[in-house]
């Protein structure tokens, strides 16, 4: 029956869409993870659903509710630009309102239950062709906003004191961060899910950073990750009938454990090496490359 | 031609003027500590010669141009701050940023940047951790990778804010010195905001002292403030100049090599809450 199901068009679409998704998400996550937005790529995947939720209602397409909700919530957080303790507050009490908004919506809506289920636990081999016209698109954009901002990003993001003495526009940066995030999270609901974007947004970044210390190789790295328990899990669900979106976290999560297991074990070691470097007065020194 | 002039500078917030009617100029090779108390107004008037913070008033030449305009060619080291341990970034990556990371898309380095990066990390001797992750190494290591960072694209000026502070004596001495051997090697002028003057005694050429806003005893703001000195350290560090600055008696003192300022309003404020009778 596996090998059937592999034949089959749907399929297909679901694993491409899949992999489109996680591309983006494994690049975008890697700024979202230093820059510590953890919780505002939560708060734009529930506002994303809030505003699916609201064009269901209206007997729009959801796709568009979500993509102008997270959008719009991207835009203000990062016209905000609040920061720290505020930033977390602020967020969380953005979110709970959406949230609530978005159920009086759902309970509004006439329709098919399925639909709300499927936005908030996700479906990816629902995905028609046309939508992944869509995704690819969206996707498009959003790599190339990051292959133009890489530089001044990164910079913006480690160092953003330096930066901006340097002359790099730290404060627009920050709102090209979450634009590019609100899209990148419309993309993400639409294969995991509203409740498991932080899977496919957070894990895989986090995971890359455990294993290395190179900006571009923590990025191709996290991609990997992404795209590896994406179609891990499209392909898992196909001999196994869970939902995708568990095998899908529960394969990141696998990546995340595996990655700071790794990192535990070298650290012990590097720490031997640093102290070391400080107890001894030789000016050799040696450095495990990451 | 100075590298920087500032004619008449001044900087208020609401009802406190930290300064006003500031001029210094800043010739190559020149070394310039900035100091004062705390809220003076020292890491803002870097701000402005930056071009992050536009002065109350006044005009501010780096190179005789705007700092804006100018604003890659400043080397800028900051107080040590921790980075996380995971960061994803190694000492070079840092270092890099302040060759080519204010420039779009991803880019490669030129065999010339290349090279430049590898001279910046050798001569503040990072070389032999420049692959280890920042999040990883001690604030000594780290503070010589930032002063790598700010020399790599061959500034014209160096502003320095608090480089030194959470750093032991030793690494002190040797952020001091390496700031010290550019100035004197490529003629970089450097700009040394700190609260403590002592670290710095042998390489200072000039002191700029910012008195900041003056405060009534009720902790408002008082007129008289914004007052300012310049000049070499025996000219300013002295009980004559100081007390003037401040409209209060205060000594400073050379203590073994160092000097020692005592009765500064900070001050005063510090004994009158250890007093208990506030």
């Amino acid at each position: 029956m596996f090998t059937s199901l592999l034949a089959q068009h749907f399929v297909h679409t679901a694993l491409w869409s899949g992999a489109v998704v996680a591309v983006v998400c494994g690049t975008i996550g890697v700024f979202v993870v230093t820059r510590g937005m953890s919780f505002a790529v939560h708060a734009i995947s529930e506002l994303g659903f809030t505003g699916a939720a609201g064009a269901l209602v209206v007997g729009l397409d959801p796709v568009l509710g979500m993509l102008g909700g997270s959008l719009l919530v991207g835009l203000v957080l990062g016209l905000l630009s609040l920061r720290g303790r505020e930033r977390d507050s602020a967020i969380g009490a953005v979110l709970a309102f959406g949230l609530g908004v978005g159920v009086l919506f759902l309970s509004l809506y006439q329709g098919y239950a399925t639909e709300a289920t499927n936005l908030l636990f996700g479906s990816v081999v629902g995905v028609s062709d046309a939508q992944l016209r869509d995704l690819a698109i969206v996707a498009a954009i959003v790599l190339a906003g990051v292959a133009v901002l890489y530089r001044p990003l990164l910079f913006a993001s480690v160092d953003p004191e330096i930066a901006a003495a340097r002359g790099v526009p730290v404060r627009a940066l920050s709102v090209a961060v979450f634009v590019l995030l609100a899209l990148t999270t419309a993309e993400a609901i639409q294969v995991v899910g509203v409740l498991l974007v932080l899977t496919l947004v957070i894990t895989p970044a986090a995971a890359a950073q455990r294993l290395t210390g190179r900006p571009a190789l923590a990025l191709a790295l996290s991609v990997l990750v992404a795209l590896a328990s994406t179609e891990g899990g499209i392909l898992l669900s196909l001999a196994q009938p869970w939902p995708t979106s568990f095998f899908i976290s529960a394969l990141s999560f696998a990546a995340y454990l595996a990655a700071r297991l790794v990192d535990a074990r070298r650290s012990g070691s590097l720490r031997r090496a640093a102290q070391k470097r400080f107890s001894s007065s030789a000016p050799r020194r040696t450095w495990a490359v990451r | 031609m100075s590298v920087v002039t500032a004619r008449d500078l001044a900087l208020r917030f609401g009802e406190r003027t930290l300064f006003e009617r500031l001029c210094f100029e800043l010739e190559r090779g020149e070394l310039l500590a900035v100091l004062g108390p705390n809220g003076a107004g020292k890491t803002s008037l870097l701000r402005i010669l930056l071009g992050l913070l536009e002065p109350t008033a006044g005009t501010v030449r780096i190179d005789g141009r705007p700092p804006r305009e100018r604003s890659g060619r400043i080397g800028y080291v900051p107080q040590q701050r921790v980075f996380e341990r995971e960061t994803a970034l190694r000492g070079r990556d840092l270092v890099r940023l302040g060759l080519d990371g204010h420039r779009w898309g991803f880019g490669r380095l030129s065999p010339r940047q290349r090279d430049q990066l590898e001279r910046a990390l050798a001569q503040v001797g990072a070389s032999a951790y420049a692959d280890a992750p920042v999040g990883q190494l001690s604030g000594g290591e780290q503070q010589r990778l930032r002063v790598a960072q700010a020399l790599v694209a061959d500034p014209v000026l160096v502003l320095a804010d608090e480089p030194l502070l959470s750093l032991d004596l030793a690494q002190q001495r040797a952020v001091v010195e390496l700031l010290d051997a550019r100035r004197r090697m490529a003629g970089t002028p450097v700009v040394f905001v700190t609260h403590d003057v002592n670290p710095l005694l042998g390489s200072i050429d000039r002191v700029l002292y910012l008195a900041g806003s003056r405060l009534s005893p009720e902790g408002e703001p008082a007129p008289g403030g914004g007052r300012w000195a310049v000049g070499t350290p025996d000219e300013v560090l002295t009980s004559q100049t100081l007390s003037r600055l401040y409209g209060t008696d205060v000594d400073v003192l050379r203590v073994r090599g160092r000097v020692v300022v005592v009765g500064t309003p900070e001050d005063q404020h510090v004994h009158h809450v250890e007093d208990g009778d506030r």
